[in-house]
């Protein structure tokens, strides 16, 4: 009975070093593509058999429609790319991905915070080569500012916002008999005229703690002055400075019970898309909400408001006869590894054409020169876009421009602290006490 | 015949030749992935932790110090305390309910696999169901819609929720009603209007508002909604177009406090309390007509967070905990509960005395598995509180992975996190250990 045995054995062994190979055999991806055809200045490149790689913090119809983007991309080059949307915690699912040694080849960063952070730890490609040209003949030097670390060019900025779009039910402001308002006493009377009328005024997204900070720079733009605004981002005067307490005041008078819809507790736990789906419900749970022109893409996607007819904006109003101020925000496309899909990649969304795929469909604004403005499908794009560029007085985004771990990181920093305003707005010795001790940590 | 080399096991056997060399070469594989997987990385952290946050200077135990000295870390610690002692006795008490109940009754396989159930679920998808359930939006969240509608039938909300005075200095708040301020004489006509009112609770028989005739011995009013849309309206004035709120509760209050009369609105906001004493009386409007309907409880607020995301847990692996107790319950003798029933002790008292302590050793292993469970939560810490309240549930594991990877980026401020909760986990695993090497003899 030993050769069972024996065959056994023998079989146990092979099982054995099977596994063994197994364990220790690696997964190779393939490797880049093979030859390639350049194609002339303009011709497109081709790459079929590439992949590239590309994640954003873009979810449901802005998912959707930056896929429509890169379908364009797709279609002229033939390489493959796969989309992954990160949420918005980007800064923590970039530092993961690049800390194991495998980032995307592009990410699209919404804060400039971000890009100086990459920058500095020295996880990015620079792209002069790739789109310098374009960011040169196309972008107002800001953006190639705002895109560059130290001089050199890091980012492509692919996507505009401008931030000081304050939208409203046009039923509701025809029932409680108000028009839009052109200054922070105007909005004021409109929030209490909303409330006789019975209609909730005010819709804040208290759950994402960036419309918290949207609120603010605005307000502080307005308040203490584009001098002001810069040495604040830069840092040069505190957080506990009184200019910032002044304008944490003024935004109280907003903030304030009556004037919340279901009051502070309930916009602690609303997030953004709600707060825009609860302004258009039927009938309205609230009057007013405040974010930037991608609100459009929210109303036409998740409510049945029509642009123009039921939903409008009206530019953030005035305080004490501030001139018109936008504050704006944008993504801005950087290279993580340097293949050359991903180059080309980046040279695509520099163009027009990418740019116009996606203003074509709404809720995107292009600080692309090159994009011809009659291809926003609306009026109200148009007028933000046009509000975006012909503005007195221009800032970008504060909390964007901070290092990500003060400005743009989910549950602590400014995102943060501006919750705790927001759940007692009396409490403004403590919080900026706080936002001070943090930026102090961060800078 | 000397072995070259041998290896002597647990229960005494030797080991060698032919017998060791495939001994060894089974294992050599799953050694070699714990060096690779296990060793290496607790090593390493261990190393890191003692690194600033870029990883170039050494600085010995700073990251401890700092750790313990950070707010966050110390309510992550409290919240992991709590965690520790609420879940698994919850989760093995559920459990030991369901195994018992289940012992012997029709269809006890398909109970306890649906119960079993939410363990094939991903946990973070579980996470994601609670995340759903906790809202506290009546209209969105389960939990709070069968709260509301409990509370809604013991508490009738009002009719006009929101309805405030027009004239802050005509009525004042009282509860949730309100009273004049000033005193009306009997043969007196009151005005009372009111905003506020979402047009849609108004009713739609309501008529235009109109000012009744002066009673002669009593109190009559009007209550309306002093708001047209559109605006444009004058407020204390009835214009036209303004509609009377029907149904609300009006009590002529003496000086003395007491209630002389009652009346209430009709179709046309009208009232008349009628048999009044000649005198001077204020008028109250009874909260009844203004109640706010009860809006939930806030699950996902800084107070409830942490027993909500327990609770998602105990919902998870209540299954384990019976599936496990169940086991070990089928392998009790049954004699030894019929003699206790014999000798005349009713079921709790079997329960107590006879079942439990026979269970203990059951009981003991799902506890300490559900204690190291527990030490690591992360999933549904980080999906089921909203960023707002993150700060409040925060756990260990889950603070680790915000210092390392969030903006901070401070991994060695995370490996000092990492090594203190491998710390904290090693008492028990040490003790599961021993208690399979105490079963092994």
């Amino acid at each position: 009975m030993r050769s069972p045995m024996r065959f056994n054995r023998l079989l146990a062994t092979l099982f054995a070093l099977v596994l063994l190979a197994a364990a220790c055999g690696s997964d190779d991806d393939g490797g880049d593509g093979d030859t390639t055809t350049t194609g002339g200045d303009g011709a497109a490149v081709d790459l079929t058999g590439q992949s590239v790689e590309v994640a954003a913090i873009w979810s449901g119809d802005e998912q959707e429609r930056f896929e429509a983007v890169l379908d364009g991309f797709e279609e002229a080059t033939g390489a493959t790319v796969a989309y992954s949307s990160t949420g918005d915690d980007i800064a923590a699912v970039l530092g993961t991905s690049i800390a194991g040694g495998s980032p995307p080849d592009v990410a699209i960063l919404p804060q400039p915070g971000l890009l100086s952070d990459l920058a500095g730890q020295g996880a990015l490609v620079e792209i002069q080569d790739a789109a310098g040209a374009l960011v040169d003949s196309n972008y107002a030097p800001v953006w190639r500012d705002l895109g560059s670390v130290d001089g050199t060019l890091y980012g492509v900025w692919f996507k505009a916002a401008n931030k000081s779009t304050v939208w409203y039910n046009v039923g509701a402001f025809g029932d409680a008999g108000v028009e839009p308002p052109e200054t922070w006493d105007d909005f004021l009377a409109v929030l209490q005229a909303l409330s006789d009328a019975g209609i909730p005024p005010l819709s804040v997204a208290g759950a994402d703690g960036w419309t918290l900070t949207d609120w603010f720079e605005n307000v502080y733009l307005r308040t203490a002055g584009a001098d002001s605004y810069d040495a604040l981002v830069a840092h040069e005067i505190p957080w506990t400075d009184d200019t910032v307490v002044t304008a944490l005041e003024t935004l109280a008078e907003a903030f304030t019970a009556d004037f919340l819809a279901d009051g502070s507790s309930a916009a602690l736990q609303t997030d953004f898309p709600t707060s825009v789906t609860n302004t258009y419900s039927d009938p309205p749970g609230a009057g007013v909400v405040y974010e930037g022109d991608f609100v459009a893409g929210v109303i036409s996607d998740e409510t049945t408001a029509v642009l123009g007819t039921d939903a409008d904006f009206f530019p953030f109003p005035s305080i004490d006869g501030s001139p018109s101020s936008v504050v704006g925000g944008g993504d801005v496309a950087v290279l993580l590894a340097d293949t050359e899909a991903g180059n080309e990649l980046i040279k695509y969304l520099a163009s027009a054409e990418a740019a116009e795929i996606w203003a074509g469909l709404g809720g995107f604004t292009s600080p692309n020169q090159g994009v011809d403005s009659s291809i926003y499908p609306d009026a109200i794009t148009a007028r933000s876009a046009e509000a975006l560029t012909a503005a007195e007085v221009f800032r970008f985004d504060l909390s964007d421009l901070q290092p990500s771990a003060f400005g743009g990181t989910v549950g602590s920093g400014l995102f943060k602290q501006f919750q705790d305003f927001l759940g007692d707005t009396t409490s403004i010795a403590a919080v900026t006490g706080d936002m001070e001790a943090s930026a102090a940590a961060a800078f | 015949m000397t072995p070259e080399a041998e290896l002597v096991g647990s229960s005494g056997r030797h080991v060698a030749g032919k017998e060791l060399a495939l001994a060894l070469l089974f294992l050599v594989p799953a050694m070699l992935l714990l060096v690779v997987w296990l060793v290496y990385p607790v090593v390493f952290t261990v190393v890191r932790s003692l690194f600033d946050a870029a990883g170039g200077s050494f600085i010995g135990l700073e990251n401890y110090g700092e750790m313990f000295t950070n707010d966050s870390t110390l309510t992550a610690i409290k919240n992991n305390a709590v965690w520790v002692v609420v879940g698994p006795t919850l989760v093995t008490a559920v459990g030991l309910v369901f195994a018992v109940l289940t012992e012997r009754i029709p269809f006890d396989r398909a109970f306890k696999a649906i119960v079993f159930m939410p363990m094939a679920i991903s946990f973070l998808a579980s996470g994601v169901i609670f995340r759903l359930v906790y809202e506290s939006d009546p209209d969105r969240g389960v939990l709070n819609a069968m709260v509301t509608a409990v509370e809604d039938v013991f508490r009738e909300p009002g009719r006009y929720p929101g309805g405030r005075p027009v004239d802050p200095e005509q009525l004042t708040v009282e509860g949730d009603g309100f009273i004049s301020d000033a005193l009306f004489s009997t043969g007196d006509t009151a005005e009372l209007g009111l905003i506020g009112i979402r047009p849609a609770l108004v009713d739609e028989e309501a008529q235009p508002a109109e000012v009744p005739a002066p009673p002669s011995d009593g109190l009559s009013g009007v209550v309306w909604l002093d708001f047209t849309a559109g605006g444009g309206s004058e407020r204390g004035v009835i214009d036209a177009g303004e509609v009377g709120l029907v149904g609300v509760n009006i009590e002529a209050v003496s000086a003395d406090g007491s209630v002389a009369g009652r009346a209430s609105t009709d179709d046309a906001g009208r009232f008349l309390i009628d048999g009044l004493d000649p005198g001077e009386y204020r008028l109250r409007l009874t909260g009844s007509a203004f109640r706010e309907p009860f809006g939930g409880y806030e699950w996902l607020g800084p107070t409830l967070v942490t027993p909500a995301v327990i609770g998602s847990f105990i919902w998870i692996w209540a299954g384990f905990a019976m599936v496990l107790i169940a086991a070990g319950l089928a392998a009790i003798p049954r004699e030894t509960m019929e003699a206790a029933r014999v000798d005349g002790a009713n079921e709790w008292q079997v329960f107590q005395r006879v079942t439990v302590p026979l269970l203990r050793p059951v009981l003991l292993v799902v506890l300490v598995t559900l204690v190291i469970n527990v030490l690591k939560i992360f999933d549904l810490v980080l999906i089921i509180p909203p960023g707002s309240v993150q700060d409040d549930a925060t756990v260990l594991a889950l603070e680790m992975w915000r210092v390392s990877f969030g903006g901070a980026q401070d991994q060695g401020l995370g490996s000092a996190l990492g090594v203190f909760l491998f710390l904290l986990v090693l008492p028990a695993m040490a003790f599961n250990l021993r208690r399979f090497r105490a079963e092994e003899q």
